[in-house]
């Protein structure tokens, strides 16, 4: 622990600990622009020089390591000379264009320059121009604002793991660029314009929307993927106008991906404000009260058994608790499923279905394995950790099946599952070093759990770890990378049916056309042959079930309601309001509620508050939050039982813009997704 | 004046051929393995003796640097750089090195190899220096013919190999770490010191970079012990050293001689005098054109070495002394100077970005008298509000040469300059501006 002086004080810092970090610990605060806590160190800004005991030239803050018996000085006459000159050669050659730039009010520049900038120009000389870049449909830029911080280049090599961004040109000639001026092929783009300090980089999609003291800050958690990334949502009256990363360093550090931060204006395109019934083969709008009563009708008239539900990739845990409520005690029907297709689930231990190694403890991890997974379109900002801890380790990583273009090196050693049966019977390479690594990473995906050999390749995985001592109270190898954010909840509520014969059991009598009602909470991926089924629809958005929907009830979307959510990892979070449903839509709980009051078969549900109680009392995993399961013991299951299936493994891949209703709503998306299918046209189509 | 006896570069002028043998008949690589077989001690003890500083323009003491190498080669190997990057404006010394004593710059490439403990050494050399690296090379195959290099270099167990790099024509390339940055395939962007290369360099091993003259100076100062090099020259100033002296003289020539020589004795006896005489001498830019210019009075006294160069508020640099007479006009040949530090200026820190170009620009404005004469201050303030932020000493390169200018031969600025360009350009019959009658006295 080496001690130092700032400004007279003596302090104690932790090894390792840059000048800057110290004198921030000291309580001193040093401008930066280049300098950024999870990027690597440029030390190429200047704004953070420092004096120092003993140096003729005042130091660069961010780029010297803090020693023992340092002397540093923060509040000198010569480092705020040091300062000024640097914040006037900064902006000898900026536009000063901020009444028309969209980072005005959160600029770097414009703040910094408000303590260290003179009050009048003395660069008399004509500016530089620079030209604009394409940079995709995500970025705007305006390349004549930059300050050459390179945080945005540094951003793109070392955490997106794509060279596309760098620097052209020599000295004031120096341009920033992606090479062939295309999009940034990357999911994690648009965090280079919250890097970016100045206005050069800015949001096309909400290019001169808003200013930011004019919007509405909501701390919040986002649902477009299971790593339950947490978010700030901007709104401007009932609009989200945009969406920003809240750090938090157990899940998404400070990045967010493309989807969580442009899907959201699927929120307001193809909204449902009112019901709509279904008569003569059009949906056709109605009211409140003919549309619960006609569900009412419809429910009184259908033995319970007849009756199934389902639940949507996006919904809420409160949601989830009513409508299980509601299913079990007003309609006295246990058929509900969250599965949207039959993918195998094994609900006998908690660690069955999460990722039990957690996001941090990716970092830590010594060896990484992929089995049918592609870990960059189903959760980005975990892939970016797998990044990060490839970057820092140097691990070696492999994948059963092929997952594509990834973000790292990775050794593809198989594409079916009797490579996992090698593994297993340890006749593989990869066998041994699983036994020798102290800490491995077994990350297993939906594409897996989709295939015919999912019971296999899950009991003889899980069986191989045990056996090995990988699961363990201190490190939990085993993982399941779950895709949507509704799934892990639904699994602790026990949101399905499985029998000892059938895992799948509501799926095949949907299948069979068994039921003669569904109930949708919001699931717009399930697929099957519609016969003479009633279907209810309870969403926000007018996408797939809506369309086979007989009676529409509006909700409210995730920024609309207070809700919990549990992540990948088994983390509950809660996420706050942000706006509210628009038109007559109602938040979900709402809708259950009263129909269960007019069928007469009360919940005792009296308000949020009371069923936000229940739903936490009802599960003791959840009465803390982000509560992650500590039970990491596991038993062994009895291995005789399951055949051997040689199946094929091949890695569906999913259609990364385009997963959920808000993301199918969103224009944004649209170009994403147009902009890189034509990546992939070679010129050659014809 | 130096005696030929103690000439170190004894073909600076080609006078007999670059050829190995005849570089063995001059006395090169004699006795090298002895030299090698009393150990790194002695010959880090003999180089720090001869009070050797670096030649490429800091002036570093070069035994102090090869200590700071670790002693003991651990886990990552060592290595030996020898810059060749010359591209200071004014200095071709290294030039002519590569061209006519190739073996004495192999030679000591393998002692100091031997002192630092590198067992590879790479010759970055500047890209426009085709020939001459031709030449270094088919250099470096004769030597490996006689065995000099390779395994077991001169029988003396010393394993080295020698690798030629070409830069792509970047002054800033010649800077150490940006030269690292070069070598290792990167965009030639100084880093942050410290830490210094001698401990992370190339590929983060530990690394020497010294300058060519300097290691082609070594195995003579080893053969003939560190106290000759040290009687040599002034005390802290020791040895000879070649000096290139262009511009408006009558015989520009590169010359090797004792540090301590007089600048007019250097003109006057081996450049064949100051073209119209010495009283036509306007200034001299002792060092390349980094450092800051000396006027005549100053330049008729002056001796050429590290510290009295110092005490006058310039440097000795890489020795390229440029003459500039009274012909010239000395504003606009600062102004080009500035032209090419913002065109070399690397980019990647603020003050030398921003402020090279400002620089620059100002003084074209000065150099046609289109300046105010505040605008002198201002570009005082520039030249310092650069000097020593930067990362790398570009800063100081690039502000240093202004400063010169300003500190010498502002009168020279301020008489061109002394009319308000408001003022000029209503005398031109340029519309009327607005306010303008405030600037004219009558009206003030």
């Amino acid at each position: 622990m080496p001690k130092l002086i700032v400004n007279d004080k003596e302090i104690e810092i932790e090894e390792g600990l840059t000048v800057l970090q110290a004198c921030e610990q000291a309580g001193a605060e040093i401008p930066r622009f280049c300098y950024h806590e999870k990027l690597s160190i440029a030390g190429n800004c200047r704004m953070c020089l420092v004096e120092m005991e003993k140096s003729a030239k005042p130091i660069a803050s961010c780029a010297t390591t803090a020693t023992e018996g340092m002397n540093i000085k923060t509040n000198t006459l010569k480092v705020e000379k040091a300062r000024k000159n640097v914040m006037e050669l900064l902006l000898a050659n900026h536009p000063l264009d901020c009444p028309v730039c969209d980072q005005g009010g959160e600029c770097d520049l414009q703040d910094q320059s408000m303590f260290y900038g003179l009050d009048l120009s003395r660069f008399t000389e004509k500016k530089r121009s620079v030209k604009k870049k394409y940079m995709g449909p995500l970025i705007k830029t305006e390349m004549t604002r930059c300050i050459h911080c390179t945080r945005c280049i540094r951003f793109a090599t070392e955490v997106a793991g794509i060279d596309e961004i760098g620097a052209i040109g020599r000295g004031e000639d120096m341009q920033i660029t992606t090479y062939l001026e295309k999009a940034m092929e990357s999911e994690l783009s648009a965090n280079v314009i919250d890097l970016c300090p100045v206005g050069a980089l800015t949001s096309k999609p909400y290019a001169f929307e808003a200013r930011p003291w004019e919007l509405k800050n909501t701390e919040t958690i986002d649902v477009m993927d299971a790593v339950g990334s947490n978010i700030r949502v901007d709104t401007y009256g009932w609009e989200v106008k945009r969406i920003l990363p809240k750090i938090n360093e157990d899940i998404n550090e400070e990045w967010i991906s493309d989807k969580t931060r442009y899907a959201c204006d699927g929120l307001l395109k193809q909204r449902l404000d009112k019901p709509y019934i279904r008569e003569n083969g059009k949906l056709i709008k109605s009211n409140w009260t003919d549309a619960v009563q006609l569900v009412i009708n419809k429910i009184k008239n259908t033995k319970p058994s007849q009756i199934a539900g389902f639940i949507g990739d996006l919904v809420d845990l409160e949601s989830m608790y009513i409508f299980k409520k509601f299913f079990n005690k007003s309609l006295n029907s246990t058929n509900l499923e969250f599965r949207n297709e039959k993918r195998y689930l094994n609900p006998d231990e908690r660690i069955n279905y999460l990722f039990n190694s957690t996001i941090n403890g990716i970092e830590e991890a010594d060896l990484i394995l992929l089995i049918g997974t592609n870990p960059r379109q189903e959760a980005a900002i975990l892939n970016a950790r797998i990044r990060k801890s490839y970057v820092k380790n140097k691990i070696k990583i492999y994948s059963i099946g092929d997952p594509g273009e990834l973000t790292y090196p990775y050794e593809i050693i198989g594409h079916d599952t009797s490579v996992i049966k090698d593994i297993i019977e340890g006749s593989h390479h990869v066998s041994l070093k699983i036994k020798n690594s102290e800490k491995p990473l077994i990350i297993i995906g939906e594409s897996i759990l989709n295939s015919d050999a999912a019971e296999y390749i899950f009991k003889s995985i899980k069986n191989f770890l045990t056996k090995n001592d990988k699961i363990n109270p201190n490190w939990n190898s085993f993982n399941i990378l779950t895709q949507r954010a509704s799934n892990v909840g639904a699994m602790d509520l026990g949101l399905y049916k499985i029998t000892k014969k059938d895992n799948y059991e509501v799926l095949n009598k949907l299948n069979n056309n068994e039921f003669k009602l569904i109930y949708l909470l919001g699931a717009d991926e399930l697929k099957f042959n519609k016969k003479d089924e009633f279907i209810i629809y309870q969403g926000s958005h007018g996408d797939k079930g809506a369309s086979i929907a007989d009676v529409i009830l509006p909700s409210a979307a995730y920024t609309e309601k207070d809700g919990y959510y549990v992540n990948l990892e088994g983390r509950i979070q809660k996420a706050f309001k942000a706006s509210y449903p628009p038109g007559e839509s109602k938040e979900d709980w709402e809708i259950i509620n009263n129909i269960s009051q007019f069928l007469n078969k009360r919940l005792d549900i009296i308000n949020k508050f009371d069923l936000e109680t229940k739903l936490i009392k009802s599960n003791n995993l959840y009465s803390k939050e982000s509560y992650i399961t500590k039970e990491k013991n596991s038993s062994e299951i009895n291995q005789s039982k399951i055949p051997f299936i040689n199946s094929k493994l091949e890695i569906k891949q999913i259609d990364y813009y385009f997963t959920n209703p808000i993301c199918r709503a969103s224009k944004t998306m649209l170009e994403c997704k147009t902009v890189k299918n034509n990546f992939k046209l070679t010129g050659t189509e014809g | 004046m130096l005696k030929d006896t103690d000439r170190i570069f004894t073909n600076l002028y080609n006078d007999e051929s670059w050829k190995i043998d005849s570089a063995i008949s001059r006395g090169d690589w004699k006795n090298t393995k002895e030299i090698l077989s009393k150990g790194k001690e002695w010959i880090i003890n003999e180089i720090k003796l001869s009070e050797l500083r670096g030649r490429g323009g800091a002036g570093f003491p070069t035994g102090l640097k090869w200590s700071f190498a670790p002693k003991e080669i651990g886990s990552r190997p060592h290595y030996l750089i020898i810059n060749g990057d010359e591209s200071e404006p004014g200095t071709c010394k290294d030039r002519d090195i590569f061209k006519f004593e190739p073996q004495k710059l192999i030679e000591g490439c393998l002692i100091s190899s031997y002192a630092v403990g590198a067992h590879t050494c790479y010759i970055y050399i500047r890209g426009e220096f085709f020939r001459e690296g031709q030449k270094l090379q088919t250099a470096i195959e004769e030597a490996y013919e006689k065995n000099f290099l390779g395994q077991n270099a001169c029988n003396s167990g010393w394993d080295l190999d020698i690798h030629i790099h070409y830069g792509a024509g970047a002054y800033i390339c010649g800077e150490e770490t940006a030269l690292l940055e070069s070598l290792e395939g990167k965009k030639g962007l100084p880093r942050i010191k410290p830490p210094f290369p001698a401990l992370v360099g190339l590929y983060g091993c530990p690394t020497i970079v010294n300058n060519v003259e300097t290691i082609a100076v070594v195995p003579t100062i080893l053969r003939r012990g560190g106290k000759w090099f040290a009687s040599l020259g002034k005390p802290k100033n020791t040895g000879t050293k070649i000096f290139c002296i262009s511009g408006n003289v009558n015989n520009p020539c590169n010359v090797e001689e004792e540090l301590g020589i007089t600048l007019k004795e250097l003109i006057e006896q081996h450049a064949g005098g100051v073209i119209g005489g010495w009283d036509n001498l306007q200034a001299v830019i002792p060092g390349g054109s980094s450092m800051p210019l000396l006027p005549k009075n100053i330049c008729d006294t002056i001796t050429m070495d590290f510290d009295s160069l110092i005490k006058e508020k310039s440097g000795l640099g890489t020795a390229g002394i440029v003459v500039i007479n009274k012909d010239q006009d000395i504003i606009k040949c600062m102004a080009r100077i500035a032209k090419f530090y913002k065109h070399e200026s690397c980019g990647q820190c603020t003050p030398c970005r921003e402020g090279s170009g400002w620089m620059w620009r100002m003084l074209e404005r000065m150099a046609k008298g289109n300046a105010s004469i505040k605008e002198i201050d201002l570009l005082s303030e520039v030249t310092k509000q650069i000097e020593g932020y930067t990362i790398c000493a570009f800063g100081e390169g690039s502000s240093w040469p202004v400063q010169g200018l300003l500190r010498h031969f502002r009168k020279e600025i301020e008489k061109r300059n002394s009319s308000d360009p408001l003022i000029i350009k209503q005398n031109k019959n340029i519309p009327y501006l607005i306010d303008q009658h405030l600037l004219e006295e009558d009206n003030a």
